[in-house]
């Protein structure tokens, strides 16, 4: 804290996949920024490219890959240069972390879960197992895990337990950034709450970074300090909360937020028309022309990212502030 | 990429929150004191206890009535729903659909009772055979349970797809599960449950797989053919921002017992139950401010529905809770309003 410099930077990042039917450009020129200490959200539809991008920034790619390319700076070293096992050594687990989709189901059914939370401590710290297991059990106390529960095997934990055992996992190292994957999409309301409220608290307590992936709009404003949007592989605004959900500035930002159904208020929920392009092909020009409502001639030619207000939008009806790059 | 483009003019008029009146004369669908409990076995076969799904649930549903049923995952309510398809048998209690008790029907008449209820499963696509073309999905119901010939069965697979906005029916029909995007496999679910003109609709978390944009498109139109079909539907959800646009009135469930009933904009302002209120707390809506605050969430898990926890359900996480009363007493429901019933001790002196 207090540097200047963000602590993880991402320029111009593309995963795209080769299937038989072509080129999958599921990340596709992504930019964005994260501070210390700082929880950005990134929103978007199912098969927008949100868990691709996360793989593409801790590097655990599929062997389908035909380009990956771009620059990835962790506290101003880029570590896309780094070799796999480079990667692996000093940066995966050790500065970044990871919470995967479905997390809970993640966990190895024949391992007692303390042990599992204590493996990367072993691995990546090499440091003796009653050290390790004392460090699970201070990380099973933060998550809100009986410590009791240690010795017990996956299948003997409810849901959202196995949940907070993931997230303990993800934090053992005590990494600076820690990436979640939709953490409490199959979780219940009140389960679900109880998640937010533990990664808060590891926030405040730990300084913790988060990049958070959702597509649940609601929820994800608990924990955004940022919200990145992501439509058909780019990333189309980056806002702060506050600005955000008061009013967002890309008609794609604008369409899903009035989609949320909303439990306060008398709002009525709206739809967006149609259907995200395919990433095979996508459109030409801004790639959410055909749903847009404020479409106009421009949209055929690609926007670029304007900034407005320290916000950044890649849209044309924002033109005639400052571009960037 | 998709031929099949859905047609969206009549869902786009302004919607209004829901208010339906209820015809109190027409019960359609009673439920009474119903239990269905799972029984355990040790090795197989000695006996180690039971699993209370549903224990002691009663309501009517009247005719062209919208509810909903709220609650968590594991607190009965698909137990419920499907022992309302009569694919569970009641352990105690009855399921009365239009005056008979479902549990007596014989074969014939349970297979009548089948067609006069659609059921909407929550994964579109685990609900449809992927061998089967979209056209052999829908033209099955009416082959099991009708005489119609082939070109009565098609007009009535393109009225049905017409009316869940699945078109053009031609490119639709040969298509594939697979082929269809999420939103458009529930319509096919939809148009399914539809197919034999139900009375009743049971729709179980019928958007909770589907992306959020999609989510209120779909809920409008199960409303729209609700209100233009006089349907009874029960959605069963576990996600209350999205009952207030559908339903007139809300059970919340908490493991295996009805908690609260209400009118939903009753239950939305004035909760009548603890666990209401959580729920309540722990929904979230689009607020920057949200992520400043922690929320008041009571602490735990749901209890075993094998061994559940004597007296209200609830007390071991009740903020609440009154000791030598809630721990020990199985709490009555309490009328707080007209038609808004909550089972919890706190309204004792009313």
């Amino acid at each position: 804290m207090g540097t200047d410099q963000p602590l993880l930077r991402i320029e111009d990042l593309v995963l795209h996949f080769k299937t038989t039917r072509g080129r999958v450009r599921a990340v596709d020129g992504v930019n964005f920024d994260l501070n210390f200490n700082e929880a950005v959200v990134v929103l978007g539809e199912s098969g927008c490219g949100k868990t691709s991008l996360a793989r593409a920034i801790l590097r655990l790619l599929p062997r389908n890959v035909q380009e990956y390319s771009g620059r990835v700076f962790l506290n101003g070293k880029d570590v896309m240069v780094y070799k796999d096992e480079e990667f692996r050594r000093s940066v995966r687990w050790q500065q970044m972390s990871f919470v995967p989709q479905a997390a809970m189901n993640s966990l190895n059914p024949v391992l007692k879960v303390g042990e599992q939370v204590a493996e990367p401590l072993m691995i990546h710290r090499g440091i003796s197992r009653d050290e390790a297991m004392q460090q699970a059990r201070r990380m099973f106390q933060l998550v809100g895990v009986p410590e009791g529960f240690l010795q017990r095997y996956a299948f003997e934990l409810s849901g959202g337990m196995r949940q907070r055992t993931a997230i303990a996992m993800a934090l053992v190292t005590t990494p600076e950034l820690i990436i979640l994957d939709e953490p409490t999409s199959a979780l219940d309301v009140l389960t679900q709450a109880n998640i937010f409220n533990v990664l808060k608290r590891i926030k405040e307590n730990m300084e913790t970074s988060y990049i958070l992936i959702t597509h649940d709009i609601a929820t994800s404003s608990e924990l955004a300090d940022k919200v990145a949007v992501m439509y058909a592989g780019q990333i189309v605004e980056v806002s702060d909360a506050q600005s955000f959900f008061h009013m967002p500035l890309h008609p794609y930002s604008q369409k899903l937020l009035s989609s949320v159904p909303r439990l306060r208020g008398d709002q009525e929920p709206d739809f967006i028309v149609g259907q995200p392009p395919s990433l095979l092909a996508p459109p030409t020009g801004c790639r959410f022309k055909a749903r847009c409502p404020f479409r106009f001639e421009q949209c055929d030619q690609e926007p670029p990212t304007f900034v407005k207000e320290g916000r950044l939008v890649k849209c044309w009806l924002h033109a005639g502030t400052r571009s960037e790059g | 990429m998709s031929a099949a483009q859905v047609d969206h003019t009549d869902l786009k008029k302004p919607g209004k929150l829901v208010e339906m009146e209820a015809s109190q004369d027409n019960v359609l669908l009673s439920i009474q004191d119903l239990q269905v409990w799972f029984e355990l076995r040790r090795f197989g076969f000695s006996h180690a206890g039971y699993v209370h799904a549903v224990d002691g649930v009663s309501f009517d549903l009247h005719d062209g009535e919208a509810i909903a049923v709220v609650g968590e995952s594991g607190c009965g309510k698909s137990t419920l729903m499907k022992t309302i398809l009569a694919l569970y048998r009641p352990t105690r209690g009855k399921v009365i659909f239009e005056g008979r008790n479902i549990s007596e029907m014989r074969r014939e008449d349970l297979r009548a009772y089948r067609a006069k209820v659609g059921y909407i499963q929550q994964d579109p696509y685990g609900a449809m055979a992927p061998f089967m073309t979209i056209e052999q999905v829908l033209e099955e119901p009416l082959l099991i349970n009708t005489h119609a010939s082939r070109r009565e069965r098609m007009e009535r697979i393109e009225q049905v797809l017409t009316e869940v906005k699945l078109t053009p029916v031609g490119e639709v029909l040969p298509k594939f599960p697979h082929m269809l995007s999420g939103g458009q496999q529930q319509r096919v679910i939809i148009a399914r449950a539809m197919m034999l003109n139900p009375k009743l609709i049971v729709a179980d978390e019928p958007v909770s797989m589907l992306d959020a944009s999609v989510r209120v498109e779909i809920l409008k139109l199960l409303r729209g053919l609700q209100e233009s079909h006089h349907l009874a539907v029960i959605y069963v959800t576990h996600d209350l921002s999205t009952v207030r646009y559908f339903s007139r009135r809300i059970f919340v469930m908490y493991a295996g017992n009805v908690v609260e009933k209400a009118l939903t904009q009753d239950l939305l302002l004035r909760p009548g139950h603890p666990y209401t209120e959580a729920l309540l707390a722990g929904t979230s809506d689009p607020d920057a401010n949200n992520a400043k605050t922690y929320k008041e969430i009571p602490p735990g898990e749901p209890p075993s529905l094998i061994t559940p926890p004597a007296g209200c359900r609830f007390h071991p996480r009740c903020p609440y809770m009154i000791k030598d009363l809630c721990d020990v007493e199985v709490p009555p429901e309490f009328k707080l309003e007209s038609e808004h019933l909550a089972a919890c001790w706190l309204h004792r002196e009313r």
